[in-house]
């Protein structure tokens, strides 16, 4: 074999590498929840009992419906708020603008373990105490810089020529909103929508803080679980929320090449 | 009427005067270029006459009424820009109907009317096409059928053509002209290129510094500058200098006394004079021949540029040197370091501003 042949083959062969680490965690989580055994033993017996137990462990559903809800709702108002943010930043000028602008940034470099101590001090201080709103707030806060600046990139990658020549023909603001700069937001606006969901879905430290005591999100009960010894049923769940979501993303991707993409 | 008139408008942004008391008035049907350099304040006028821009002072109408307070979708205007900004997310068919669709006209006029545009501009059956799947040329056809469908009271066209190459550029004028003549609305346009507001305009304003420098007819705006910044913008010219004596003579220091038919300020004033180099011929420094024109200057050839149809000649004379440009009918070409003697007629000596 020649040098050049090596060489060709390290790539793929360090690609492979790379999904066999990323994926084969999750072949074997998935693997196990069709595990008989409690403790994960082998020989692998396959079994659906964690499947059917599942769907008797309230504390688990109600946490993954928490989470479900939670994110829902996170990336509704996130990606709301963020729009229009992203929106005043770009296309107007007002005092404090660059200061806002500014400001964006630290949030993403800051521990989340740290914003969520601040947040419970806040919130505490503030009354507005601990719950599925307070992490809602907190969910919020933590999402909108992403989509943000998500947003705000697809926002600069077209001039205000276009909302420009959209009024120039005749178009209300409404009109301009909704038919010119909507649609060419969009795809920026999917993806910050995407971010959202899955920063609330997968937050862990802020929701922990956050959460007072009989209520919990899927993330921090999963946490609970694996500190008293867990079983399979968390495999299951988690082999659940991966096909779900990947599912998600695949339809998503499908549906932005449906939209067009420069 | 003017169709559209400004009077005294000014717009500053900080301590610059982007417009300095700007007055002008287009007159209805007629083609107008607003020709400058880059930063001179020519497309600040535009956008404040679309609305864009809200003017510090001065008054803006068009058709008569002032629009003032009027946002850009009442003003009654079909605007191209630069860059075309046609919806990248739109068929050229929903591009074109935009401006008729968001006013709530009926389905089948909207269909009507596109496609009649779009024959105007010789775009048949390219509704479906996405802008990206057009050329340059193209994409400013569909810019252009989707200001006019409107019907517009004045059309108002940003650089339109600066994007496409030269040829390309020269057809869409012809091209422009022929469609701004059939429709017969007034246009504005802003440009850079003093040959594209020659070629296209009824009238042509100078603007330099947000103020306007010279308007007119594009002949005489050429032959008759006022301006030492005129002459020098639109076309070119040798600028002369000196001081004013007796008889239509102007005693320069580098090329001694110089004739012109304009009046002259009386007493020792200094003054300019621009020559066109077109207007100026080349002969034999042997060549006394008097009726070849009032002025004679005698030189050396210091360079020549023979580009086909036509050779430019740099000529050293005293301190400074001379451009001529001859056609190429078949005379002589002057070699470098030949002794040539420059001449041209009084009248074409123009006393400009410096």
């Amino acid at each position: 074999m020649t040098a050049a042949r090596i060489a060709g083959l390290a790539g793929p062969a360090l690609l492979g590498l790379v999904l066999v680490f990323l994926y084969l965690p999750i072949v074997v989580l998935a693997l196990m929840g069709l595990n008989e055994s409690v403790h994960y033993e082998l020989p692998f017996r396959f079994s659906t009992q964690w499947y059917e137990r599942l769907l008797y462990n309230e504390r688990l559903i109600t946490a993954t419906l928490n989470s479900v809800w939670l994110a829902l709702a996170n990336t509704i108002i996130a990606t709301a708020l963020g729009t229009m943010a992203a929106l005043a930043l770009a296309r107007h000028r007002f005092r404090g603008r660059t200061l806002m602008r500014l400001l964006l940034f630290p949030p993403i470099t800051i521990p989340w373990l740290i914003i969520g101590t601040s947040m419970l001090v806040l919130f505490y201080w503030t009354g507005i105490g601990r719950g599925l709103h307070a992490m809602l707030l907190g969910h919020v806060a933590l999402s909108l810089p992403y989509v943000i600046i998500v947003v705000g990139a697809r926002l600069a990658s077209f001039g205000v020529e276009l909302e420009e020549a959209a009024s120039s023909l005749g178009a209300a603001p409404l009109q301009v909103f909704f038919r010119v700069s909507l649609p060419m937001m969009a795809p920026g606006i999917v993806a910050a929508a995407l971010f959202a969901f899955a920063i609330s879905f997968d937050q862990f430290v802020i929701s922990y803080f956050l959460a007072p005591p009989g209520v919990s999100t899927l993330p921090v009960e999963i946490y609970s679980a694996i500190r008293k010894g867990f079983t399979p049923e968390v495999n299951v769940i988690s082999t659940v929320v991966i096909v779900i979501s990947m599912g998600l993303l695949l339809l998503f991707a499908r549906f932005s090449r449906f939209g067009g993409e420069q | 009427m003017s169709a559209v008139a400004v009077s005294g408008v000014t717009k500053r942004y900080g301590e610059t005067a982007a417009l300095d008391h700007v007055s002008l008035d287009f007159a209805d049907g007629s083609f107008c270029s607003l020709l400058g350099p880059s930063g001179s304040g020519k497309t600040t006028l535009l956008r404040a006459i679309a609305g864009f821009i809200e003017p510090d002072s001065g008054a803006i109408a068009i058709g008569g009424v002032s629009v003032e307070n009027i946002p850009v979708r009442h003003r009654g205007i079909g605007m191209v820009f630069q860059n075309y900004a046609l919806f990248p997310h739109m068929t050229v068919g929903d591009n074109v109907a935009f401006g008729l669709s968001v006013r709530g006209a009926p389905a089948g006029e909207i269909t009507r009317r596109v496609r009649d545009m779009l024959a105007l501009v010789q775009l048949e059956g390219f509704e479906e096409r996405k802008p990206r799947q057009l050329s340059g040329g193209q994409q400013q056809r569909v810019a252009l059928a989707r200001a006019l469908v409107t019907e517009p009271k004045v059309l108002l066209l940003d650089e339109p053509l600066g994007a496409l190459d030269r040829r390309l550029r020269e057809e869409m004028q012809i091209e422009l002209r022929q469609i701004q003549r059939t429709v017969g609305i007034t246009t504005i346009f802003v440009t850079h290129d003093q040959e594209e507001a020659l070629t296209l305009s009824d009238r042509i304003a100078i603007i330099d510094e947000g103020r306007v420098v010279q308007v007119g007819v594009p002949n005489e705006v050429y032959e008759r500058p006022e301006t030492a910044f005129a002459a020098r913008f639109l076309g070119d010219a040798n600028f002369m200098t000196g001081s004013v004596g007796t008889g239509g003579v102007v005693t320069t220091a580098a090329f001694g006394p110089v004739r012109t038919a304009d009046p002259l300020p009386d007493g020792s004033e200094t003054v300019m004079l621009a020559v066109r180099p077109e207007k100026m011929r080349l002969a034999e420094s042997t060549d006394d021949n008097g009726d070849n024109g009032d002025n004679r200057i005698h030189g050396a050839v210091r360079q020549t540029v023979f580009s086909g149809n036509s050779v430019t000649y740099i000529v050293a004379a005293g301190d400074e040197t001379i451009r001529v440009f001859a056609q190429n009918r078949g005379d002589r070409v002057f070699d470098t370091g030949d002794a040539v003697t420059v001449q041209w007629s009084a009248r074409h000596s123009v006393v400009v501003k410096p």
